[in-house]
């Protein structure tokens, strides 16, 4: 039987039209962007484990956290769920052949890359000091370097994230399959059609800020920096516009995928399904009105500061109701314990612990204090590695056996995971002590009061890494070697699972008809 | 290891809020990791626990739940915008010390004109406000000790109220990204007792000299062109009108004060005296911080010496 994987040739994976070959593509290239952040996130740490900043200087340092945030953020976050396991699944789960338009999804990785790339030659040809926030007038006017190569890179990448999320929006509207009701849709595929909302209406708020920024600094047209007339807090304002919404579109997928996890190994149909689904579009909407909780300290008004503090204890609220609905989908269960599900339950302790500090920074005289120290850095790593990325890898070994057929040791696996989770904790949990104490972020050097809680930071990563490099290696082996899988080794429902593992390249034989609802589980028959 | 100390009249408050909040996040990270962990032991699979539908309508407990945590939050955001609303009031009488952030570090002023670069002396028990500014990129003014944080803006005059409650050294961070040395833009507050800093402040340099390096200024740039006594250009005199209450073309009145001088001479275009024609330049881009601050300086000190 002939599946996506068939005819190997490199010819045919570059012009392949096929979501799932597209979803690798987009697979090997973030793991390649991920690595090399990684890699600077790692020399961060290390430099950081002497308090004086004599292991690498300063300059390289502010290009190390710049390279870190601009790849993690835009290279690997934000395409991960969507661009890798969304174009996998999003067609087969809503039982279409392909997604609407396949030659703009192969398009869209081709301009990704394009991104990519001009990201790299600046990083490789002398590298950007800016932080991956650009601020104004430092990186308009002041900083040295390829600014304008890197938000170039970062401009074009983002009509990648344009056209994958207005493909996802258009399948999921016209080629959901006969039966699939809005309401019976799996709740991954309504938080890749949020986060496809929000990048098809806020990334291009992102290019024109980048563009005005890139034009003051070749031309000197007056926009941000005040000596040309312009103001530095507009930039502030049109980057958070952005860039706060694009939080939701690194995590609303990543709920999307613990939700299906929890469900299947817990045998249950998650607790509140249409609370979940509209929490979802909730998280969205709010999270285009809470940016200005970046700027409390930047000199906005104390009145915008008390009513973006408001909007932000708000948004919150639907992100709760989520966490309560995980634990309670668990609750009279049948629940094996295999590795997506420590993932996802690691998802749901780390994003719990994210959220709650997250209120922290919420509270506005709390926020003056803790404001750009490492209590900001730690909360949005719990939020976006803790959170995002334990869901990215739980998603990424629950749909292994339909992407490459075959098992991964589980063991191994599950070593793995807990690994990650004690690691991630060791790593980042100093950091909300350090920040509470005062210590400010990006800084290449540091008062020795901080060093033993660096130290203590710099060892939790070092078992980051280990935990992140053994998926790595067992999971290439796996696919290779593993023991077959056959379509539905986890006895899990959702339209993916009913054809064979690889799919065919076709997907469907026959469109299917829908008549079940969603998570038709039963805890009582798999006891 | 340190411990972080409180000392200035909002810490404590911050940190009772802060210990509140742990307090919350810690009463609901057990709950949702203890079920967790009863639940994945529990309904583990094969056990023999019921399996039976929840005995509860599933609207009802999403209710509770949104209820609840609005709730919850409510009274957060409540307690923190009380006091935040609080803290930033900035108006009324107060010690006023000028700051300057420059790449790479923290240029201070103190009410009699007397200059220090990366320490501030401030006296215990006093109201201080900090007038500050930028020369150049976005520097943040950050006082763990004191839990206080003021981002520092280019073309932008902010203000910063607070009262030191423990003598001592506390360190200053910049915490806003500054480029190549931010982590070395660092500095000292002082707090001393209110005669140890009367008899810090009586050592700067006579006035005579600041007042002298001032007038410099004033020549240097051009302002005695029109404003000097003797001009022919139709000007308003300088002497004497610090502190004083003029009135504005709209029929308002302004009373000279050190954000009316600035105004004046970086965005002429928004000050309009009664009786003078709008012909001031801007100087925003021309006068640098530092001399803006010994220009206002200046003028406000030849009030002082008629």
């Amino acid at each position: 039987m002939s599946t996506y994987l068939d005819r190997p040739t490199v010819r045919s994976w570059l012009t392949t039209l096929d979501h799932k070959r597209i979803g690798l593509l987009y697979l090997f290239s973030i793991t390649f962007f991920f690595t090399i952040a990684a890699a600077a996130a790692a020399a961060m740490r290390i430099a950081l484990l002497s308090p004086s900043g004599d292991l690498v200087a300063s300059d390289v340092y502010n290009r190390l956290f710049t390279t870190h945030g601009v790849l993690m953020v835009w290279f690997f976050l934000i395409p991960a769920v969507p661009n890798v396991l969304g174009n996998f699944l999003l067609p087969l789960m809503v039982g279409a052949r392909d997604v609407a338009f396949p030659r703009l999804n192969l398009a869209s990785w081709y301009v990704f890359m394009a991104g990519g790339f001009l990201v790299l030659y600046a990083i490789l040809f002398g590298g950007v000091d800016t932080g991956w926030t650009f601020y104004t007038p430092y990186s308009s006017t002041y900083a040295n370097g390829h600014v304008m190569l890197m938000a170039a890179g970062v401009f074009v990448s983002g009509f990648s994230s344009i056209f994958t999320g207005l493909n996802f929006i258009v399948t999921i509207h016209r080629l959901r399959a006969p039966g699939l009701t809005w309401f019976r849709l799996p709740l991954f595929v309504w938080g890749i059609y949020s986060t496809s909302i929000i990048m098809v209406l806020a990334t291009p708020v992102l290019a024109a800020t980048l563009l005005l920024m890139g034009l003051e600094r070749a031309f000197g047209v007056g926009v941000f920096d005040p000596r040309i007339g312009g103001d530095p807090l507009l930039f502030q304002h049109l980057f958070w516009f952005y860039s706060h919404p694009a939080v939701y579109i690194m995590i609303l997928p990543g709920m999307g995928v613990v939700s299906e996890i929890i469900t299947c190994f817990s045998r249950k149909p998650v607790f509140g399904y249409k609370v979940m689904a509209f929490a979802i579009l909730a998280i969205a909407t709010l999270g285009f009105l809470v940016w200005g909780h970046h700027m409390f300290v930047s000199s906005e008004s104390v009145f915008a500061g008390v009513v973006f503090s408001f909007l932000s204890f708000m948004v919150s609220v639907p992100s709760a109701v989520k966490v309560f609905n995980w634990t309670t989908t668990l609750m009279r269960g049948s629940i094996r314990m295999d590795t997506p599900l420590i993932y996802a339950l690691g998802f749901v302790a780390l994003f719990t612990i994210g959220g709650l500090t997250g209120l922290f920074l919420a509270t506005l005289p709390v926020d003056v204090h803790v404001h750009g120290t490492y209590f900001v850095v730690a909360h949005f790593h719990y939020v976006m590695v803790g959170g995002m990325v334990m869901a990215y890898l739980g998603g990424v070994h629950y749909w292994f056996p339909k992407i490459s057929g075959r098992l991964y040791p589980e063991m191994l696996a599950r070593f793995a995971a807990l690994t990650i989770f004690i690691g991630f904790n060791l790593t980042f949990f100093p950091q909300f002590i350090l920040g509470y104490l005062g210590m400010p972020r990006r800084y290449s050097m540091y008062p020795p009061e901080f060093h033993a809680l660096n130290v203590l930071s710099t060892a939790g990563a070092s078992i980051l890494g280990v935990g992140y490099l053994l998926p790595l290696i067992y999971l290439v082996w796996s696919f290779y070697r593993g023991r077959p899988a056959g379509p539905n080794p986890w006895k899990a429902k959702g339209l993916e699972w009913t054809v064979p593992s690889p799919p065919p390249e076709h997907n469907f034989d026959a469109i299917p008809t829908v008549t079940e609802e969603p998570y038709a589980y039963n805890p009582e028959e798999d006891p | 290891m340190i411990a972080l100390i409180e000392a200035s009249n909002r810490a404590a408050q911050v940190d009772r809020l802060a210990a509140w909040l742990l307090a919350a996040s810690g009463f609901v990270v057990l709950l949702v990791f203890g079920l967790i962990v009863i639940f994945a032991v529990r309904y583990r699979r094969g056990s023999k626990a019921s399996r039976a539908p929840l005995p509860i309508a599933e609207w009802k407990v999403e209710a509770g739940w949104i209820a609840g945590t609005t709730l919850g939050f409510l009274a957060f955001f409540f307690f923190g915008a009380r006091l935040f609303v609080a803290m930033e009031d900035a108006s009324g009488p107060a010690d006023e010390i000028r700051v300057v952030g420059r790449q790479w570090m923290w240029d201070v002023r103190q009410p009699n004109g007397r200059r220090e670069f990366d320490t501030l002396h401030v006296p215990l028990g006093t109201r201080v406000r900090l007038r500050m500014t930028s020369e150049d990129v976005i520097h943040s003014f950050f006082v763990p000790d004191f839990r206080l944080k003021q981002d520092v803006i280019p073309g932008k005059e902010v203000l910063l109220v607070f009262t030191a409650t423990r003598t001592g050294r506390f360190p200053l961070f910049c915490t806003e990204y500054c480029g190549s040395k931010h982590a070395q833009m660092k500095g000292e507050v002082i707090v001393q007792r209110p005669e140890d800093y009367a008899r810090w402040m009586a050592n700067a340099q006579p006035p005579a000299e600041v007042l002298a390096h001032g007038h410099n200024l004033f020549l240097h740039y051009g302002c005695s062109g029109c404003h000097d006594r003797g001009s022919i250009v139709h000007a308003p005199s300088l002497e004497g009108l610090y502190g004083a209450t003029v009135p504005m073309a709209d029929g308002t009145f302004r009373r000279v004060d050190a954000t009316y001088l600035r105004d004046c001479i970086l965005n002429p275009e928004t000050v309009r005296p009664a009786g003078y024609p709008p012909v001031m330049p801007s100087f925003r881009g021309v006068v640098p911080e530092s001399d803006l601050t010994e220009i206002i300086a200046y003028l406000e000190g030849s009030v002082a010496a008629p």
